[in-house]
Parts: structure tokens; C-alpha cells; sequence
């Protein structure tokens, strides 16, 4: 009995998970489809745009500059050993551009702006906010979730170039003021190695995708949450979670597509 | 109540979970009135409420506001109808990452093409009309429990509708607020030529200000009337709630097993 009720479970848990996505899935495309309204009134998206991406600011920059620095570290031990200390540049800005920009940041903004996203349309719906806004004749999908969304995919690739970008400074710091790596190979040689299709769009991509992704999953939870407290904070957590781990195994899967053997 | 019907409900069951909600139910809101469906927490009022706003499809029977079947509308039809309602919800609902002035200003915003100086002149008539112009500027976190109620007022009557639904207006208010509220509730029906439903437990505000009373009890109506009616009506049922007694056809205990029993008593 008690085998047949755990297949019992999982069959469950999996019914559920799959049911989830198809909803997750239709609420993705409802928001692709009621967003014509936020770009004839920027306006909304640029509100949001400072909620989630200027507010962002200070938790990118510091991430940013202490990665880089122990990149440098790091990338400075490995190199001494095989003498090319002068390649630190093109390790800490490919492992940025390539990576850690787009996977740290994404990772950081799901923590950041995709909780609050999530708290705020839960609390929303728990206030009867979104109740008000159907009975006013207002589409909420259009007025509260599009305008979030956007700006949450356009400040993605931004907050994650310019974690990459202070990243790699942090590198200099550490790898050409502290240590002494020469500044003109430095730099030079990652100008000559950094291609701009190949590693700074690829990373672009990357969290464009990352973008997409975590703030529909940040927006669906709100919006699906149980307008209770323990339904807001599970729904939170849940964000943070689920954007977590759908960020690192789309980036294996994108990598293996991007850069597979080149 | 021999003015014409603005909302028709005719033979509304509703069923949740196999469980019926509402059954059977028959009522008339004739235009001008204010009309009170009471009734104790749980009974299906919000419910029916949600029926009128059309946000939910009855098992069987309709809903008919302004000569149309709520039901029967797209979501087009249902906007366009729900433009022409206003509903206050219990605790105001209003946006909390706005000012009261744009909370206000959000129906005129997002429905109109009126100059903001015009939005202007309006919010602050519908401020004025609630006593809280001098509040334009305030964030919802920062108003009491009454102002709130006030303002989601005002904010109801933004576009000047038709149909006013009010779901518990007096919960949780001071008495000072729950007659401020009370009396607004009444006068803009009668300013604004509306049509008010209350739905409400609070007997003794609510039997001053409304014209005609509903009340419900398990998902059926057990009793209507005016208030006068009400105030002399003989039916347990009434007597009980209008005068708040402990026992009577609405039993203190809820259903339970023997207390001999759950004592674990031998008799």
C-alpha cells in the first residue's frame, strides 16, 4: 500500500508540475499578447524600469566588482604556473562576458527585483487590488504584469553588461594595481580576444534569455500566489528558487549550443 | 418598488465543489434604490455580489443588469458593461503604489482621453464630495482605515456608474467613519441617480440609510422588506439578527458530536 500511494504521489506531483507550466505557458502568452498597451504608454514601463533595474544598481556593481577581483586572484595563481600571467585579461573578461556576467547577474536580479515582483503582485491580489482593477474594466495583465515584464527583459542584458564591465575592472584592480601584471598586455591581449559576436552577443543573449525567464516566473508566481500571507511568502521563495535553477540549466544548455567546440 | 429593474436576478443557483453556494435566488434592484442583501459571514452574499459583477458563470438561473444577461457577454461585452459599475471593496483595495489622487484619477486615465487639467477639476470634486481633498497628495499607507474607505469611494464614483456594489463598507470602521461612510453611501446614490447594493451584516447602519432589504442565510433568501418591515417582522430568523441574539434558528454550537461523548462521560 504504502508503494502504491508514493507512485500515487509522484504521478501527483508531476500532473501538477506539468499542469503549472501549461499555465505558466498561458500566462507568458497573455502577456506577449495585452502589451501593445505599455508601449503606447512608455511611460508605465519606465516606473518599472526603476523599480527593477535602477534599484538593482547597487547589488549588481558590488557583486560585480568582488567577482572580478577574485577572478583576477584566482586567474593570476592558475597563470603564474604556466607563465602567462599577461593572458589575465582575456581569462577575467571572457569567464565575465561569457559567464559569470550573465549567470551572476540574472542570479542576483531573480534574488532582488523577482522576489519583490512577486511579493508585490501577491500582496496585490491579497488586498483584492486585482479584483479592483477587473470590476474597473482594466485588464491586469495589461496594466500591472506587461509593463513589469518589459522592463524586466530590457534591464537584464543592461544590469548584466555592466556587471561584466565592473567585474573586469575589479580584475584590473587586483591583477594590474595589486599584483602587477603588465596594464598594456593586459589589456591589449583582451582586446585582441574578446570577439564581439562570438562572446559579447552570445552573452547578451544569454540574458536576454535569462531575462525572459525569470521575470515570467517572478510575474506568474504573484499573480497565481494564494492572496494569503503564507501563499505570498511561499510564492516569493518559490521565485527565487525555480528562476535559480531554470538560470543555471538554461545556461548549460545555451553554452552547449554557443560554444560547442569552437 | 414599482421603479423599472436596473439588475435582475431570476432562479441564480450557484454550485462550488459540488457544495451549493446560492439557490434559488430571486431579486429586483430598481433604479435609484439602495438595496441591502444581509446576511451572516459565509452565507453566499460576496458571492452573489461577484455574480452581479459578472466575474463568475451561475450553475443555472441569470444575472440581467441594464436589459443584458451578465453571462452571456464577452470580455468585451463584460468591460463595456463594467464600465458602467463601480464596486467598493471591503477594505478600499486601492493601489497601493499610488496617491490618493492618482488612485482616483486611474479610471478617468485609463478609459477616457480627458486633459489632465480636466482629470484634475474631476478628482478633486469626487475628494470633495468625501471630505479628503486636503489628502490628495497622501499614499494609501498612510491613511487611516476610514479615509481609505473614503477615498476607494470617491474612486468608485470616479466615472459617475450606474450600478454602486458595496461589499462589507462598514467592517472594521470607528463609529464616527461608519456614519460618515454610511450617509456618503447615501447620498451620492441619490446625487448621482445610481442604483446601491450593499451587502452588509452591520443591521443598524445599514437598516437607516437603504430603501429595501434581502436577507440571506445558507445560499437562499430567508426574509425581505423594507426596514420598517424588518424592524416589526415576527420571523425568528429576522428577530434574531436584526436584534443580535445568541441562540434561535441560527444555533451557538456548531454541529457536532454528543459533548457527553467528547467528554468521554459514561452515562
Amino acid at each position: 500500500m504504502a508503494v502504491q500511494s508514493t507512485i500515487r504521489a509522484i504521478g501527483h506531483q508531476i500532473v501538477n508540475t506539468v499542469w503549472r507550466i501549461g499555465v505558466a505557458a498561458r500566462f507568458f502568452f497573455l502577456t506577449l499578447l495585452y502589451s501593445g498597451n505599455s508601449f503606447r504608454r512608455f511611460h508605465l514601463i519606465i516606473k518599472e524600469l526603476f523599480s527593477s533595474g535602477v534599484m538593482s544598481l547597487i547589488i549588481i556593481i558590488v557583486a560585480g566588482l568582488f567577482v572580478g577581483m577574485v577572478l583576477g586572484l584566482q586567474g593570476y595563481e592558475t597563470l603564474k604556473r604556466y607563465g602567462s600571467e599577461s593572458a589575465l585579461g582575456v581569462m577575467v573578461a571572457l569567464g565575465l562576458v561569457r559567464e559569470l556576467g550573465p549567470v551572476m547577474a540574472a542570479l542576483l536580479f531573480a534574488s532582488r527585483a523577482g522576489s519583490a515582483m512577486t511579493a508585490e503582485i501577491g500582496l496585490m491580489k491579497a488586498t483584492e487590488q486585482i479584483s479592483a482593477m477587473e470590476m474597473m474594466a482594466v485588464n491586469p495583465i495589461a496594466r500591472i504584469v506587461a509593463p513589469r515584464f518589459w522592463a524586466g527583459v530590457i534591464s537584464m542584458p543592461l544590469l548584466a553588461a555592466l556587471f561584466s564591465a565592473v567585474g573586469i575592472f575589479g580584475g584590473y584592480l587586483v591583477g594590474v594595481v595589486q599584483i602587477g601584471v603588465d596594464e598594456g598586455s593586459f589589456w591589449s591581449q583582451m582586446q585582441a580576444a574578446v570577439d564581439f559576436r562570438e562572446d559579447i552577443m552570445n552573452g547578451a543573449i544569454k540574458s536576454l534569455v535569462f531575462g525572459v525567464v525569470v521575470t515570467v516566473i517572478a510575474l506568474f508566481e504573484g499573480f497565481d500566489a494564494p492572496p494569503t500571507a503564507e501563499g505570498v511568502s511561499g510564492a516569493t521563495t518559490r521565485t527565487v528558487v525555480t528562476s535559480s535553477l531554470a538560470i543555471l540549466m538554461l545556461d548549460f544548455v545555451l553554452t552547449a549550443i554557443m560554444f560547442r567546440g569552437a | 418598488m414599482s421603479q423599472p429593474a436596473l439588475v435582475e436576478i431570476r432562479d441564480l443557483n450557484f454550485t462550488y465543489d459540488k457544495r451549493p453556494v446560492l439557490q434559488g435566488i430571486n431579486m429586483t434592484f430598481p433604479k435609484g434604490k439602495l438595496v441591502a442583501i444581509m446576511g451572516l459571514s459565509g452565507c453566499g452574499k460576496t458571492t452573489l455580489l461577484r455574480h452581479i459583477g459578472g466575474a463568475l458563470k451561475p450553475t443555472k438561473g441569470y444575472v440581467k443588469m441594464d436589459g443584458q444577461v451578465m453571462h452571456d457577454l464577452d470580455r468585451q461585452g463584460l468591460y463595456a458593461m463594467r464600465r458602467k459599475m463601480g464596486m467598493l471593496f471591503q477594505f478600499g483595495a486601492l493601489f497601493t503604489d499610488m496617491s490618493v489622487y492618482d488612485n482616483v484619477a486611474f479610471q478617468m486615465r485609463e478609459h477616457t482621453d480627458l486633459s489632465e487639467d480636466l482629470i484634475h477639476s474631476l478628482v478633486m470634486m469626487k475628494l470633495h464630495a468625501v471630505g479628503l481633498r486636503g489628502a490628495q497628495d497622501m499614499m494609501p499607507s498612510e491613511l487611516s482605515g476610514g479615509m481609505a474607505r473614503r477615498v476607494a469611494l470617491a474612486r468608485t464614483v470616479a466615472l459617475d456608474p450606474m450600478l454602486i456594489m458595496y461589499d462589507e463598507p462598514f467592517a472594521g470602521l470607528d463609529p464616527i467613519s461608519l456614519t460618515v461612510i454610511g450617509d456618503l453611501i447615501r447620498r451620492l446614490n441619490d446625487a448621482l441617480g445610481a442604483t446601491s447594493i450593499i451587502v452588509t451584516h452591520d443591521i443598524q447602519e445599514s437598516l437607516k440609510i437603504v430603501d429595501y432589504v434581502y436577507f440571506m442565510a445558507g445560499g437562499v433568501i430567508r426574509a425581505e422588506g423594507t426596514p420598517d418591515e424588518l424592524r416589526a417582522s415576527k420571523n425568528d430568523f429576522v428577530r434574531q439578527f436584526v436584534h443580535g441574539e445568541m441562540d434561535g434558528p441560527v444555533p451557538f454550537h456548531y454541529p457536532g458530536a454528543d459533548y457527553h461523548q467528547d467528554l468521554n462521560l459514561r452515562t
